[in-house]
């Protein structure tokens, strides 16, 4: 299968991966808006995932597994390949079209990654010091947890500019996904970039609301 | 030319004498260049110059000099072709430069291009894309009627927009990643459109998609500087294209 050798098929598994990765983040930010309509919202829902049956918990956390590993290995692999592309730089750098985003993908990418390990640490093993509180019951007052954490500052940060690294990802990422798998032309493609930029941009506001309205105090708990 | 202004430029040349040697940048200045000037003839003013004094003249390459062999391969201030819009390096003239103006002038780089001399690279490996697949198989014998396989125009359009592509790796030089997508998206596309093309189009694919790697290119992560730097304005929709092509194969 050329799907896992070739040039072309690297980068459909980089796509699809993605893709799956960004329906996560969409459902994500679905699931976490529960938090506006205060402690009832968010914990009813934190109970109502967990109460599904425990192949469908597992399942999906070893799908999300598979597709980030994919992803993190074939996105290392082909950047060091690309960076050969290139042996010598010109002596004068003029890009036209790249952008700091589309040029930066395995930065950005090596930092979202830094950013999901910490997150997993914090909000599903609950082994940092501000929500040790929290560890023993599961999935317990979820709200009292986030707004807690969200009270300190460095944490509030670390969350923003986890957010402003994920939009710069996705603005290249969601127009790469539709040209790589072909479902692109010159009639579609400036939308799909605006497209993808925007719903970016709806992600990005969507989640930094969360830490930035409980740090500001406008969400209590 | 007494009755037009000239102009003194500094140019900062790559010099390398075959592949092995590291190569360095020379300052050169180019003395008594008119707006009319293409920036290939100021390269031959220069040259003249260097011969005079008995030195080395810069190589490049050249061949039409009207802007449609695409021989001409010259990064000029950081872009392949100068930057101007759909326009060979023979095709560009003095004009958009100005009197005083400092001028770098490399190779294309890519490690499937290495460097003859000076400014001259080895393209063969893009004739080894097309010897891959870039081609389609019939039986020889009488000329088939031309209206023999009916192609609406919309398509035909389609498929000549791809081969526009002269094949002169600007698209190459301007990928960060050195990968020649857009050169082989092009020529993909072109037979893929068309029915004569469209029997061999999964094995075509296939082979010079892997042809592209073998020749050391580098991978497509939709940067688009080869939409950029391309003299014909190839669009990367042939690239959605071969893509598309590729996936198809796959069944």
């Amino acid at each position: 299968m050329q799907l896992f050798t070739s040039s072309i098929g690297r980068k459909i598994l980089m796509a699809i991966t993605g893709l799956g990765m960004v329906m996560f983040v969409i459902v994500h930010l679905l699931g976490n808006s529960s938090i506006f309509a205060g402690p009832g919202g968010l914990n009813t829902y934190a109970e109502h995932l967990h109460s599904m049956p425990l192949p469908i918990i597992a399942g999906f956390r070893i799908a999300m597994l598979v597709f980030i590993c994919v992803h993190i290995w074939f996105g290392i692999q082909l950047t060091i390949e690309n960076r050969g592309g290139r042996p010598q730089q010109y002596a004068v750098k003029a890009c036209q079209k790249a952008s700091f985003a589309s040029e930066n993908m395995i930065w950005t990418g090596a930092l979202l990654l830094l950013f999901i390990v910490y997150h997993l640490l914090q909000f599903t093993f609950r082994v940092t010091p501000e929500v040790a509180g929290f560890a023993g019951q599961m999935p317990g007052n979820v709200f009292g947890m986030v707004v807690t954490s969200f009270k300190n500052f460095f944490i509030t940060f670390i969350y923003a500019g986890a957010m402003v690294t994920l939009f710069l990802h996705l603005t290249h990422g969601i127009q790469s996904f539709f040209q790589t798998m072909g479902w692109s032309n010159d009639c579609v493609q400036p939308g799909i970039t605006k497209t993808g930029t925007l719903v970016a941009l709806i992600l990005f506001l969507g989640y930094v609301a969360i830490p930035l309205t409980i740090f500001a105090g406008i969400l209590k708990g | 030319m007494s009755d037009h202004k000239t102009m003194t430029l500094t140019l900062i040349v790559w010099r390398q004498k075959n592949a092995n040697d590291p190569g360095k940048f020379e300052t050169y200045t180019a003395k008594g260049i008119t707006e009319h000037h293409s920036f290939l003839e100021m390269l031959d003013c220069v040259n003249e110059d260097l011969i005079h004094s008995g030195k080395d003249p810069i190589v490049f390459d050249h061949d039409c000099r009207e802007g449609i062999c695409g021989m001409c391969s010259q990064v000029i201030n950081g872009a392949p072709h100068g930057g101007q819009d759909r326009t060979t390096v023979c095709q560009l003239h003095m004009r958009k430069f100005k009197d005083g103006d400092t001028i770098y002038i490399e190779p294309w780089r890519a490690r499937a291009f290495p460097i003859i001399k000076d400014l001259i690279v080895d393209r063969s490996a893009l004739d080894k894309i097309v010897q891959a697949g870039g081609y389609t198989s019939c039986h020889t014998g009488g000329v088939a009627d031309g209206n023999a396989i009916l192609i609406p125009k919309p398509v035909a359009d389609e498929a000549m927009d791809a081969a526009e592509c002269v094949g002169c790796g600007a698209c190459v030089a301007g990928c960060p990643n050195g990968a020649a997508m857009l050169f082989t998206g092009a020529k993909v596309s072109q037979l893929a459109l068309l029915p004569q093309g469209r029997a061999e189009a999964a094995a075509r694919v296939k082979n010079m998609s892997n042809a592209m790697t073998e020749c050391g290119f580098g991978n497509c992560t939709n940067h688009y500087e080869c939409q950029a730097a391309c003299p014909k304005g190839i669009n990367v929709k042939f690239i959605a294209r071969m893509n598309r092509e590729f996936i198809k194969a796959q069944f």
